[in-house]
């Protein structure tokens, strides 16, 4: 099981993240994702385990990753 | 045999240069954040798709050569350019390019390892190894003068001065552009 963890210095805003996960991220009004659950780094289910490696490798600017 | 050991490393130099050629568009287009259609992860993906798939024509192209026997390329030709025997300046060209792509390439696939200011810095590196790619196919290949080679690499030519023209507007950069608005399903 992993988290997903958003590294805020590194993170622009273009919300590739919040397209591909969006059980788990959605994007605020100016497009930075914002988790779901209501946990800080959300957890990745196991059926989302391969979404969410997308999205780390999607992550223009390796902002996101799975911790 | 021979023959087609010239054919298949001829034939994949030149695929893998419209790949290269391709790779490089979709590169701009995926930094420039406008998403053109396919969404901004379906373009970073199409762009990784491309450059492994120029990186395993250059792969078997390199091979083929290698086995060629009118090639007459020695391993050191593959790592330390300008040392050939045929046309050492335009193999030699071969040689840097395949020596960039090489790093190119291992720092992409470990860039979360290895962090974004590595990764952007070598990246860069692409803009020098396009240029080379192309002048190593007109120079070494047989094919060069012939006009559909010629045609191919005015077309490879127009595609990334769009780009890199488009790239280097001023609107380009500074997120400028005006954000579509989201759609966000509560
Ligand atoms: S894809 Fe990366 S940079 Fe873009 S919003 Fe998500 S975390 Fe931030």
């Amino acid at each position: 099981m992993s988290r997903i963890h958003i590294d805020w210095t590194r993170c622009d805003g273009h919300g590739a993240c919040a397209e591909l996960l969006p059980e788990l991220l959605t994007s605020d009004e100016w497009g930075f994702p914002v988790s779901r659950t209501g946990e800080r780094d959300p957890q990745v289910p196991r059926q989302l385990t391969e979404h969410a490696r997308h999205a780390e490798r999607s992550c223009p600017l390796m902002a996101l990753r799975r911790v | 045999m021979s023959q087609a050991l010239w054919a298949l490393g001829r034939g994949t130099g030149i695929v893998a240069l419209l790949m290269f050629t391709l790779t490089l568009v979709l590169g701009v287009t995926t930094r420039s954040g406008r998403p053109l259609g396919l969404g901004r992860f379906g373009i970073a993906d199409l762009h990784r798709t491309a450059a492994l798939t120029g990186t395993g024509l250059i792969l078997v192209h390199v091979v083929s050569l290698y086995f060629d026997p009118y090639a007459q390329l020695r391993l050191v030709d593959f790592l330390v350019p300008f040392l050939g025997s045929y046309r050492p300046v335009w193999l030699g060209l071969g040689t840097l390019a395949l020596d960039l792509l090489g790093l190119i390439t291992v720092v992409s696939l470990l860039r979360q390892r290895i962090g974004p200011r590595i990764f952007r810095a070598v990246h860069w590196g692409t803009y020098v190894l396009w240029p080379v790619a192309l002048l190593h196919a007109l120079g070494n290949g047989t094919d060069a003068g012939s006009a559909w080679m010629t045609g191919i690499a005015a077309a490879c030519v127009l595609a990334v001065a769009v780009a890199v023209g488009w790239r280097l507007l001023p609107s380009y950069d500074g997120r400028g552009w005006r954000r579509a608005p989201r759609k966000v399903h509560a």
